[in-house]
């Protein structure tokens, strides 16, 4: 690996933010942040898939009776969500943490995991913007952040059709 | 017209195979049409078993996979028409598929182009938090809209996007005179290695305020359709901010797993999300692009790109006539 300090110069009342910038076995020049992102990127992105792939077989073979019955789903799934809430009591928001015994709500787990792990990429790289004195972008990542905690609360809802 | 005319030569130059694709998809859609009736709960369920329909989805999943590499467009833009236009699930649960199929893409394609450097994060930050936060709102309309009116907007969007297929140039290594102030503000440049000619490209952007403002639109259709955004995404790092085409595309894949991760919230949380149609799709179009890299070297992108506009043109008048109520 060939190391490749760069600063990036601003106009004279721009902070000077050193960029370093490394260089992977690709021969690619990429900065410290962007390597740790894709980091957790990648472990999350794996773990999210597997989970979903593995609910998914646990599902599939009925190992957990599923709240709605593999059967029934044809009657449900050409409806209006807010029809098959009120048709099947599917829970909304975070409530199908209270039923993840039952097979299909299981697969919430890989969804969620991969709804979920950009906001632990983000977290990771705000240590590395502060230690540049990168004020913008700690900014701008904590924002990302409390945006996608906000979509992910539960706390928004549409309104009916 | 100038477009139309391209797309009817290159229509006729159109291999045989590709042909069958098409026919394989309008002939489930229109079995599927007439055996289901999407639109309406109270009609009696068809005759086939509960798996059928999650399995076709897996097999068109899987090709879409195919055609979307070999047309060099998102999975997503290809997803949400055909499989809304031509299967019997509601619109509701196809967008929230839709918007997990594009997030499965881009999270899995993200490492490996951040660590090529060819997606860029400082470009990607300032965008990403525009459009996640318009697809917060997006996503809101959209489940919030009358189906009919959602169908009709999305088939006047997939309209839009064929017209932008058509029209649109790219530009390999866009000039850029001079950075604008914002983005010398926030340091977003960046040198990418060619792995062609082993060289290293310098590139800044300019223009990034109106930049800013095309993701504001690019965010909204991106919750409201669960499209992905690839197709806009593309179009405004390229052409409109300057980055180099390379980066344009590796940028606008990574940026995706960002926008669509606030979107696909909000259909979880909603409600739209059903298993049974995530799953197949998401294991269907990453096997099928997997497999599409694989023989990307053995087609003609000229043939398969026109494919992939016939499929939406398809789709987007299927989504009108649903729409308009004229063919459920």
């Amino acid at each position: 690996m060939t190391d490749q300090s760069a600063e990036c110069a601003g106009p004279a009342d721009l902070p000077v933010i050193p960029l370093a910038l490394v260089r992977p076995v690709t021969g690619a020049l990429v900065s410290e942040e962007q390597l740790v992102y894709a980091g957790h990127l990648d472990t999350g992105m794996k773990f999210g898939l597997l989970a979903l792939v593995v609910t998914f077989l646990v599902y599939l073979t009925g190992a957990l009776a599923p709240l709605v019955p593999v059967g029934e789903l044809p009657r449900f799934w050409a409806m209006p969500v807010k029809d098959y809430l009120a048709a099947t009591g599917a829970p909304t928001g975070w409530g199908w943490v209270n039923l993840l015994s039952r097979g299909d709500f299981l697969n919430f787990i890989g969804i969620a995991f991969l709804s979920g792990v950009t906001i632990f990429c983000y977290l990771a790289v705000i240590p590395i913007f502060l230690r540049k004195g990168d004020r913008a972008y700690v900014a701008l990542a904590v924002v990302e952040v409390l945006v996608l905690v906000l979509a992910a609360s539960g706390l928004l809802t549409a309104g009916g059709h | 017209m100038a477009g139309a005319s391209r797309l009817a030569a290159r229509l006729a130059r159109l291999p045989g195979a590709a042909w069958i694709i098409v026919a394989i998809l309008v002939t489930a859609g229109i079995a599927g049409a007439a055996g289901f009736p999407a639109a309406n709960p109270a009609a009696p369920p068809d005759a086939m078993p509960w798996w059928a329909w999650p399995a076709i989805l897996l097999v068109v999943s899987f090709i879409l996979g195919i055609v979307a590499v070999l047309g060099g467009v998102g999975g997503g833009v290809l997803f949400v028409p055909i499989v809304s236009g031509f299967f019997p699930f509601h619109l509701d649960f196809v967008r929230g598929a839709g918007l997990l199929v594009a997030l499965a893409g881009a999270l899995a394609a993200g490492p490996g182009l951040l660590r090529k450097g060819l997606a860029d994060l400082r470009l990607a930050i300032p965008m990403a938090l525009i459009a996640s936060s318009c697809a917060i709102v997006g996503a809101l309309i959209g489940l919030a809209l009358p189906t009919q009116v959602v169908q009709i907007a999305l088939g006047a969007t997939v309209l839009g996007i064929v017209v932008l297929m058509l029209m649109a140039r790219k530009s390999d290594y866009p000039e850029v005179p001079k950075a604008d102030s914002l983005s010398t503000a926030l340091h977003i440049s960046g040198i990418y290695h060619e792995a062609s000619t082993g060289q290293d490209i310098d590139w800044k952007i300019h223009r990034t305020p109106q930049g800013l403002a095309a993701f504001v639109v690019i965010g909204v259709l991106a919750g409201m359709f669960g499209l992905g955004a690839g197709w806009a995404n593309v179009p405004v790092l390229n052409l409109l901010l300057g980055a180099p085409l390379k980066v344009s595309v590796a940028t606008s894949k990574f940026l995706l797993s960002i926008t669509d991760t606030s979107a696909a919230w909000i259909y979880v949380n909603n409600g739209a999300v059903l298993p049974m149609l995530v799953v197949p799709s998401i294991i269907g179009i990453m096997l099928g692009s997997i497999v599409g890299v694989r023989i990307l070297a053995r087609t003609r992108p000229a043939a398969i790109r026109t494919m992939v506009i016939v499929l939406l043109l398809l789709a987007s008048l299927r989504a009108l006539l649903k729409g308009f109520e004229i063919w459920n």
